[in-house]
């Protein structure tokens, strides 16, 4: 039974695509290049054409910072034969247990939105913790603290939605109803909704 | 030297530093330290972060990649001797004592052959901020000799610097901090969330003044670039180097709907129209004649004509004219990539008069056309004056090196003298990438450097092995900031926001690295100048001196030994109500008279055209006593060089990197892609695919990068990110992308400055990923 529910507040709508947030969780955390717990989407697209003489756009764009959704019904948690990818119970956190963890990387194909990382060295999965040494003590995940725009925030999640509403379907990210994510997200003015597939993502390479 | 205090034990102790590059900002660093060991960066604590002037001032992705800078392979670790050919990149190691008798030979030697003004100190920002150590302790040192050969300008504002004070003398612009009062933000080119995307700096003043105004932002450029994205702005791209036609445009469309207050031009200005143009300039050399086709050219400036050069379209011309006239307060400013162009002196002031002729002046949320202006804390230093006057313009450093001695105060803009005497023989090069590759026309420069009668002596001092420190003759390794002591303050652009911080020795002096006021010492004993460059003082002591110089002014500051393990000693808020751009002259332009030579505003400036009657420019150059819009060369409208080279390329500053420094990191690499914007459109002709490695090439080299094939840039624009690393392979392309392959070395009209956007070029995919040399 999960005591509280810990999740991550993004508000795309003020994110510059700084990647502070993933450059200060690598480090905090250590980890080798490949390996980044937290992600930022670029999303966008549109078209241009020429209209007497000028080009003439209708593009779009906004970034979407990523990592682990800590979700309610984490599917990585479900597929893992040994139980080190497992829930907290005390906050919700999802959390790998490298000690029991085979490396066998089915919880990395389960997982709709890329959070286990494969640690070549250690030859076993790592993925965002949520920082919960640092909760315990009463600060915030690293990547939330990073922030220059101040675009991230993380807390129980029923709090998160009482301040900033429900939504979490918004492109690229699957369907909530996968897992049931705890995120709640500020949509940029220009955000497309999940179920549309207007755009791409315009930097597959950083993410 | 007494072993500095750092933290050899397993317990985590955490040291002030901070990140000392040229993005403007500074931003002070918690380093966290075990067994000697940096473990990770944090940010400082701030006061409240609630409340902005007592906010944490959070570094951004380059700042928290200080640890991998510092333990970087790439870091050079004792002094080293060139043994092959000058920027093969060839060394020997050799020790302190022979490096630093080396120096004191050369100098001496070149001093008595040639003279003080043989020694060029190269502008370098790859410790901005260093106030004790770095930049200012060489330039400290070379004045206590008799000098250097100085520069003015630089290759960040170099056309906007030389062209301000013919518009409007030395007014400053409105803080940013302003727009909290504006319904209307136009900005061209300008893009803070990139270029000023530190947590102490102006990106944050920005987000912090739309929360409270929640104007509407509109902004021009060829890329739809983080600010368009991060500040929701409307995106107008524009063709490069053609700012000066949108503004032209624009008051033709305001002087069609007869929405030009021409009793408010007559009262601040000369120049807009007959009645206010100086008695000796010409009839119709005004700027409403000029819109009007009454000028010399013949030409309406009607929005159809601009649209045509812009590539916006005629109506939203018309509608952004009326948008800027219509708001209570438009902020309108520009970043420097505008200016940054071959006749980029003529851009920019047009853009700073839009602000003029409509009237967005001088009140509470506008601004005066540039970029917004920055509080600095005085931060007392070690600067003493150099005794050698004669400057050159920043950007003609290889031009004094080749033909000096054609050089003048008319054709070359030299300053201080008629005319140089002598050439650059001993480069100084201190925390600088720009030899080998921040400089234009990087394959003409490597040859100008190989003749070695000319440049007789490079130093490098650095603590990279960059492209320009394989061009070094001998090579010193520095400390890093995290090895180093100093006070400082917020540096240039950090707003409204202004600190000193003391940063303190992190981590001991890594291999034989040493600071570079320990080195200048031992030097200065050598030339027989000690007591004059040290005045008794070790780096230590002149901190603590400069500490008690400022307390003497602000007696409230804490005493210099509670500062210790503080990180940011003060911190201030500026009232931006007190700083709004030309705000003393709009409300009495008699009391408050400019120090133009009209004390007005001058959008006709006879300072300009005498310099025009006076100078010998190149051919082609033009200087015109007003902001009209002048096709570039090399730019849009060269029609014939687009038949062979059809794209322009421009460069942009991009968030992996500030300027050159961190490029190198494989961590940010990783996070920030460094590849070439191109439009789906130009992509597909070329059968370019994301990701794909392209050649881009033009008469002046060839690089190799990788494609990112993305809507978010003009067609026909291209854009590389300035600042990565220059590295050539056995067939002289460059597979680092640096796009100052294909630059140009010739010089703008006024400033003489650096027209690295002005480039045309064409690209092709590869095929096969080529090996590296």
């Amino acid at each position: 039974m999960i005591k509280m529910q810990y999740g991550f507040y993004i508000n795309s709508a003020k994110c510059t695509g700084c990647k502070t947030c993933q450059v200060s969780c690598k480090d905090e955390k250590d980890n080798a290049l490949g390996i980044n717990f937290r992600r930022v989407y670029e999303y966008g697209g549109g078209s241009w054409q020429q209209v007497d003489g000028c080009w003439q756009n209708d593009t779009f764009v906004y970034y979407l910072s990523v990592s682990c959704n800590h979700c309610q019904e984490p599917t990585c948690v479900q597929g893992c034969p040994t139980g080190a990818m497992h829930k907290r119970q005390e906050d919700g956190l999802v959390v790998v247990n490298q000690d029991i963890c085979i490396g066998c990387r089915y919880c990395e194909m389960r997982c709709p939105y890329g959070a286990p990382h494969y640690d070549h060295q250690k030859r076993v999965m790592s993925k965002c913790d949520g920082c919960y040494e640092r909760v315990s003590q009463g600060l915030k995940p690293v990547c939330v603290e990073s922030c220059p725009q101040r675009a991230l925030d993380f807390d129980e999640i029923g709090k998160l939605r009482e301040l900033y509403g429900q939504e979490c379907d918004i492109a690229p990210l699957p369907s909530s109803e996968l897992t049931k994510p705890s995120i709640v997200i500020k949509p940029h003015p220009q955000a497309k909704v999940t179920a549309e597939s207007f755009g791409s993502i315009l930097n597959p390479e950083e993410v | 030297n007494k072993v500095p205090p750092t933290n050899s034990t397993n317990e985590e102790k955490i040291f002030y530093s901070a990140c000392l590059v040229n993005c403007g900002s500074r931003c002070p660093l918690k380093v966290h330290v075990k067994n000697d060991i940096i473990t990770k960066i944090s940010s400082e604590d701030g006061i409240n972060d609630a409340v902005f002037g007592q906010h944490q001032i959070r570094p951004c992705l380059r700042g928290r990649a200080v640890r991998w800078r510092t333990y970087d392979p790439e870091r050079l670790k004792y002094p080293m001797l060139r043994i092959g050919k000058r920027g093969e990149g060839k060394f020997k190691r050799i020790s302190w004592d022979e490096a630093i008798n080396l120096l004191s030979e050369k100098l001496k030697y070149t001093i008595n052959n040639y003279g003080n003004e043989a020694i060029y100190y190269q502008y370098g920002t790859g410790t901005t901020g260093a106030n004790i150590s770095g930049r200012n302790a060489c330039k400290r040192f070379l004045s206590t000799i008799g000098g250097h050969l100085n520069y003015h300008g630089d290759y960040s504002s170099g056309q906007i610097t030389a062209m301000q004070p013919f518009i409007y003398g030395n007014a400053k612009a409105s803080l940013l901090d302003q727009i909290k009062h504006s319904d209307l933000v136009v900005m061209f080119g300008h893009n803070i969330a990139e270029t000023r995307m530190s947590g102490g700096g102006q990106v944050n003043e920005m987000f912090n003044a739309l929360a409270q105004s929640k104007a509407r932002v509109i902004i021009i450029d060829p890329r739809r670039s983080e600010s368009v994205v991060g500040f929701n702005a409307e995106w107008m791209p524009i063709i490069p180097g053609t700012d000066a036609a949108l503004v032209a445009g624009i008051i033709y469309a305001l002087l069609e709907k007869d929405r030009i207050d021409e009793a408010m031009l007559t009262k601040y200005c000369i120049g807009w129209n007959a009645e206010t143009l100086p008695d000796e300039a010409p009839l119709f050399s005004d700027y409403k004649s000029y819109i009007l086709g009454l000028g010399d050219d013949g030409i309406p400036k009607t929005p159809e004509w601009a649209s045509k050069k812009t590539g916006i379209a005629a109506d939203q011309i018309r509608k952004l004219a009326l948008d800027i006239v219509n708001a209570k307060a438009a902020w309108i400013s520009q970043g420097w990539g505008p200016q940054r162009w071959q006749n980029g002196e003529h851009t920019t002031r047009a853009i700073m008069i839009l602000p003029i002729i409509t009237g967005q002046f001088g009140k509470q949320g506008t601004n005066i056309g540039t970029w917004g202006e920055s509080i600095t804390y005085p931060v007392p230093g070690l600067n003493m004056v150099n005794p050698i006057k004669t400057s050159i313009p920043f950007f003609l450093w290889t031009k004094a090196i080749e033909e000096p001695l054609s050089m003048t105060a008319q054709n070359s803009y030299i300053k201080g003298k008629d005319k140089l005497d002598v050439g650059i023989k001993f480069l100084w090069s201190y925390a600088s990438n720009v030899i080998g590759n921040q400089h234009s026309d990087l394959n003409r420069t490597h040859q100008i450097l190989q003749d070695e009668s000319k440049c007789e002596f490079i130093l490098v001092w650095d603590t990279h092995m960059t492209a320009s420190a394989k061009y070094a003759d001998l090579l010193l390794p520095d400390v890093s900031s995290v090895e180093s002591n100093d006070l400082i303050n917020n540096s240039y652009a950090s707003g409204a926001y202004h600190y000193v911080i003391r940063m303190q020795r992190a981590i001991k002096p890594l291999w034989e690295n040493r600071p570079a006021y320990d080195v200048l010492t031992e030097l200065s004993e050598k030339m027989g100048v000690k007591d004059k460059f040290t005045e008794g003082r070790s780096q230590d002591d002149w901190i603590a001196y400069s500490y008690e110089k400022m307390r003497k002014l602000d007696p409230n500051l804490p005493s210099f030994a509670d500062t210790d393990g503080m990180g940011v000693v003060d911190r201030k808020l500026a009232n931006s109500d007190a700083h709004i751009g030309l705000k003393a002259f709009r409300d009495d332009p008699i009391k408050n008279r400019l120090n133009t030579p009209s004390g007005k505003i001058e959008i006709y400036s006879e300072a300009l055209v005498q310099i025009a009657e006076q100078w010998e420019f190149d051919e082609g150059d033009i200087l015109y006593p007003i902001p009209a819009y002048l096709p570039a060369i090399e730019g849009s409208e060269d029609t014939q060089k687009r038949q062979k080279y059809p794209l322009q390329l421009i460069g942009f500053h991009i968030k992996g990197h500030c300027h050159s420094s961190y490029s190198n990191l494989p961590q940010l690499k990783e996070a920030v892609a460094s590849s070439i914007w191109i439009n789906p459109l130009d992509a597909e002709v070329r059968q370019i695919k994301h990701g794909q490695l392209v050649e881009v090439y033009n008469d002046r080299g060839r690089l190799y990068i990788p494609a990112k094939v993305t809507p978010r840039i003009l067609p026909g624009i291209i854009a590389i990110p300035q600042g990565l690393w220059a590295k050539t392979n056995a067939a002289g392309i460059d597979i680092g992308g640096c796009i100052n392959r294909l630059t140009s070395l010739r010089p703008s009209v006024l400033a003489k400055s650096n027209p690295q956007h002005t480039n045309l070029v064409e690209m092709k995919p590869l095929t096969v990923t080529p090996a590296a040399s």
